[in-house]
């Protein structure tokens, strides 16, 4: 139900980017906030659509290297998600759509494509594809438990002065400096899917705070289960 | 059949004997180790066995096993059939299906997806049917628009017929270079990997089963075979009423990609037909197994499109047991269960289980799905009343739950 009051999850281009369960992303602070008794409405934005610029928490997917050059430039001839951001909404930007956040990201054969520079950052093709569960420290500033998902991603991500990276990685790849995603004001880059929000509950609880302010605690047990589960096995293997 | 030359049958003979070993020491059903012991010694052997039979080429992301079973089946009405019928899908599981059956002038050979070009260009197959393409094991298989793209290739400037389904965009334009393409109508439950034009990305309009791109020429070809509810229809006209074992909508769709595939080998809907309803179970899938008067019917399902087709298969009257594993057959990256949508399942009794039975659990938990965990199959069997219970399994959890049950099924 469309309300003045819902909080408005914005869920971009899943018919270019959503190949790696992102909607996972859109599910689990939609159910964090209703199970706290805060009213949402989620509006799925296809790419022929015009992004709405009165949105609380947006999010954007991983796709394959074609549908990415794609949402890249609608997204700069739309430019509604410029306007939200300058107006104060979140930002969850994952894999693919991290890489489009910045100036520039490696196309298809590796060539040099412009990003939408929402965030001071640039990409490239790497060496390698780096596949697999990453555990990372997260900047202390921010005050969340370790990083825990799963990435698969080719990319390669310079950090300018602009943000700061979210986390220090334990194990995995991410930016492939030794740090994992970035986040400047309330927009967070990440190559975690995994999805990224359903093993970092907390992550999802600092976009929702950003939005409504202060949470009330919620019964993690089957998050935590799952976070203590995943953390032992790849710390240890 | 000519001759093998020399060395291509000693190659032939020695993998024959290495599948053998392999199956009586229990190791495997052989199908890999023949064919990669005959390939070491002849590398050219594929093309070779190939040679002189008339093959069918069968690919896709889900029901690659089953519509191989069914066109051999419907093949079997004009000779013997080489295939392999146990799911080895590259080239070890083909040269091994073809030594098995020398003088079978007819194969049928599934093929996985990413190595469709590499086979296709090897044995120079006459047929190739493609179902379905849909995300798959992201961590390990090929991005699907580029999969497409290769057997845009592969099929340009061959003579090969290809029998497509058209409701797939993605299969459709993988298809569409070939010199000769019948359409099937065969329906597409998944639809979130073809939102976007795979010719120009532009966004696809749909109407019913129809689509075409809103930016280019890119449309939905006309069909010449269609797969309406129990029934198909040839090109023709003429209804056939399916009525086989294998359950499902999925199934039926499979069934008449079978029929489009035999009447292009010149066997007719009234002689295939009859075949494709003497199928029941294909490499245990389907089939029931019984413990302490429970009787468990096993669906293989590895991704979201499939899980959709599982879904549809399985009876809502019934408790289910879900069963995740993410072992390297699976994909180590159990993000997909996220793309499942499993709210159908709210009302039944669900129970939970396999190695990443954790991820799922939570998933559920975020699908407001009440569910058991339990950390065995063995276990969520035993919480059953006596009487029927379906299962939904992924690769590995599936073969594990088959070699609980001594693989008789």
């Amino acid at each position: 139900m469309p309300s003045d009051s819902a909080l408005r999850i914005v869920w971009i281009y899943p018919d270019l980017l959503s190949t790696y369960g992102d909607q996972g992303n859109v599910l689990v602070l939609e159910q964090r906030a209703q199970r706290r008794g805060i009213l949402t409405e989620t509006i799925h934005v296809r790419s022929a659509d015009p992004i709405p610029e009165t949105g609380d928490i947006y999010l954007i997917g991983g796709g394959e290297d074609r549908p990415q050059i794609l949402a890249a430039q609608r997204l700069r001839r739309d430019g509604g998600l410029h306007r939200a951001i300058a107006r104060g909404a979140a930002m969850l930007a994952v894999c693919a759509g991290y890489q489009i956040m910045g100036s520039t990201f490696g196309g298809e054969e590796g060539q040099p494509v412009d990003g939408i520079g929402l965030l001071d950052i640039s990409s490239s093709r790497g060496p390698a594809r780096a596949v697999g569960e990453l555990v990372a420290e997260v900047d202390a500033a921010l005050n969340l438990p370790a990083l825990t998902g799963f990435e698969n991603h080719m990319g390669v991500t310079h950090l300018g002065p602009g943000v700061r990276p979210l986390s220090k990685t334990i194990k995995g790849v991410g930016n492939g400096d030794g740090f994992e995603g970035c986040y400047a004001g309330h927009v967070v880059g990440t190559y975690l899917h995994g999805p990224a929000l359903a093993r970092n509950p907390a992550l999802a609880d600092l976009l929702l705070s950003w939005r409504v302010g202060q949470l009330a605690p919620l019964d993690d047990s089957r998050y935590e289960a799952l976070r203590k589960e995943r953390l032992a096995t790849v710390l240890q293997g | 059949m000519t001759q093998l030359p020399l060395r291509a049958q000693l190659a032939s003979a020695l993998g024959r004997s290495a599948a053998t070993l392999s199956r009586m020491t229990g190791r495997g059903d052989g199908s890999v180790i023949g064919g990669r012991v005959g390939l070491l010694l002849e590398p050219d052997l594929l093309r070779q066995l190939a040679r002189d039979r008339k093959l069918a080429l069968v690919s896709a992301t889900n029901g690659k096993t089953t519509t191989t079973r069914l066109i051999t089946s419907a093949l079997l009405e004009l000779g013997e059939v080489a295939t392999n019928a146990f799911g080895a899908n590259m080239p070890a599981g083909h040269v091994s299906a073809l030594s098995q059956h020398k003088r079978a002038p007819y194969g049928v050979l599934e093929v996985d997806e990413k190595y469709l070009p590499e086979v296709l260009n090897t044995t120079g197959a006459s047929v190739v049917c493609l179902m379905n393409l849909s995300r798959d094991q992201m961590d390990r298989a090929a991005e699907i628009w580029l999969l497409a793209q290769k057997w845009r290739r592969a099929l340009e400037g061959k003579p090969t017929h290809v029998i497509a389904n058209c409701d797939d965009p993605l299969v459709t334009w993988g298809a569409s270079t070939a010199a000769k393409v019948t359409w099937v109508a065969g329906g597409q439950r998944w639809k979130e990997d073809s939102w976007c034009c795979p010719e120009c990305g532009g966004p696809l309009d749909r109407k019913d089963a129809d689509w075409a791109c809103r930016e280019c020429t890119f449309h939905r070809p006309e069909p010449q075979w269609v797969v309406d509810g129990d029934a198909a229809i040839d090109p023709r006209g003429q209804r056939w009423l399916l009525d086989i074992q294998l359950p499902g909508q999925a199934n039926r769709s499979n069934a008449v990609m079978a029929l489009a595939v035999a009447n292009a080998f010149g066997v007719p809907v009234e002689r295939a037909l009859p075949r494709l309803r003497e199928v029941t179970s294909v490499a245990g899938r389907y089939t029931t197994v019984e413990r302490d008067g429970r009787f468990a019917r096993l669906l293989l399902s590895k991704n979201p499109a499939g899980w959709l087709e599982a879904f549809d298969v399985a009876d809502p009257q019934l408790p289910i047991i879900l069963s995740v594993n993410a072992q390297g057959p699976d994909g180590r990256d159990t993000s997909w269960l996220w793309d499942v949508d499993y709210r159908i399942l709210r009302g039944r009794p669900v129970f939970v289980t396999g190695e990443r039975r954790l991820d799922l659990a939570l998933r559920l938990d975020v699908a407001d799905v009440p569910f058991t965990l339990c950390e065995t199959f063995a276990e969520a069997l035993a919480m059953q009343p006596p009487g029927r219970v379906d299962v939904i399994a992924n690769y590995t959890a599936f073969q594990q739950i088959r070699s609980e049950f001594g693989r008789a099924v």
